[in-house]
């Protein structure tokens, strides 16, 4: 087997016994590789199994790709517990530990000027859900085509209420929490599908947050949670600053 | 360290550590594929450009509607996923698509469990 180096994420003054147990993507346990005060953390793994094939199908699977998402975020939330933390992007693979030197060496300035960004700030996710309005009523038989047609009106029209609160709703809510937090970015809304959560996904927010008010901003995320019927309020978190380890060159993620 | 401590907070909807193996799998997918540190590595895979994750991963992470804005409609023709595929009018409705997403996350859900 050629091993090749995957990389989880960047961060400063980890010490390896602050790893030690801590498992990536294929069960492998993770190790250090430094760069003056910088440290990357990786996992060996096998190239044959990491390169460019072999990850495009592993990835092309959904229950690889959750194992190898799950086991990557495993290893950022573990070392994020520690201090700032940048994670890479998933499937970040190199040939070799001296690769990741390099790659170290090459961005120092980059990655220690957004590490003292992150420093001592945490992510949280919030996400606003329209629930879904109780269903209609089984329409009878004799209905006519006339009927039919109005009924699906007026539940449409309906519909778009709920949807106009709803955006309403989550601009205020947005905009409060903004106020608290250092930064926020606005994601897509997720896919119930995949979410498994209840309702229409309308706000899908991170927001930055200094440590030390990181708790209030919770409570205060929180607190919106049922202040309108019909919406509901979901706070993750706190994560590793994903949404705002942003990459130096924008043209990179398209 | 001040992050240490607070990472513990252990409020309800989280984790003792933060959203560890517990959190949901989109708000994973989409941080760990979306957003994070991108740096050219030596095996070069633009997770882009990976079909799965154009497409089909776009639908399950993004919203329908949202997916549609950007120009990604190849469940047209998927009468659960689409108005304006031909559909039967009463009997699809809401009990039939919601009988599907349970299905679909079940299978999701197993997958979970197997890896």
């Amino acid at each position: 087997m050629t091993p090749a180096s995957y990389a989880y994420a960047v961060t400063r003054g980890l010490k390896p016994e602050q790893v030690a147990g801590v498992r990536g993507v294929d069960g492998t346990e993770v190790h250090l590789v430094a760069h003056r005060d910088l440290v990357a953390v990786v996992g060996a793994v096998p190239l044959e199994e990491y390169d460019a094939d072999a990850l495009k199908a592993k990835l092309e699977r959904i229950e690889w790709l959750e194992a190898i998402a799950r086991a990557h975020h495993g290893v950022v939330d573990a070392v994020g517990t520690h201090g700032a933390t940048l994670p890479l992007r998933m499937a970040t693979v190199y040939r070799s530990d001296e690769r990741v030197a390099e790659v170290l060496r090459d961005g120092y300035d980059r990655f220690t000027a957004a590490l003292d960004d992150l420093d001592g700030r945490v992510e949280w996710g919030v996400k606003l859900y329209v629930e879904p309005p109780p269903p209609e009523p089984a329409a009878p038989p004799s209905a006519t085509g006339k009927d039919y047609l109005r009924r699906r009106r007026d539940a449409r029209r309906s519909r778009e209420d709920v949807w106009r609160r709803a955006a309403e709703f989550g601009h205020r809510v947005d905009a409060a929490l903004a106020e608290l937090a250092v930064d926020t970015r606005h994601h897509r809304p997720q896919n119930p599908q995949l979410s498994g959560a209840r309702g229409e996904n309308v706000l899908n927010a991170a927001y930055l947050v200094d440590a030390a008010g990181a708790r209030d901003f919770a409570e205060r995320a929180r607190s919106a949670d049922g202040a309108v019927p019909g919406i509901r309020v979901e706070v993750t978190g706190p994560w590793a600053p994903y949404s705002f380890a942003v990459p130096a060159d924008p043209e990179a993620v398209r | 360290m001040t992050e240490a401590s607070l990472w513990q907070s252990g409020a309800p909807s989280v984790s003792a550590r933060g959203p560890g193996s517990g959190a949901n799998l989109a708000d994973i997918l989409e941080r760990v594929l979306d957003k994070g540190v991108v740096i050219a590595g030596d095996i070069q895979i633009n997770l882009l450009d990976i079909e799965l994750l154009t497409i089909k991963l776009r639908l399950l992470v993004a919203s329908v509607d949202k997916a549609k804005e950007m120009g990604i409609d190849w469940w047209e023709h998927d009468p659960s996923l689409s108005s304006r595929a031909p559909k039967p009018v009463e009997s699809r409705d809401l009990a039939a698509e919601n009988r599907e997403l349970r299905d679909r996350i079940a299978q999701l859900e197993a997958g979970k469990e197997t890896s």
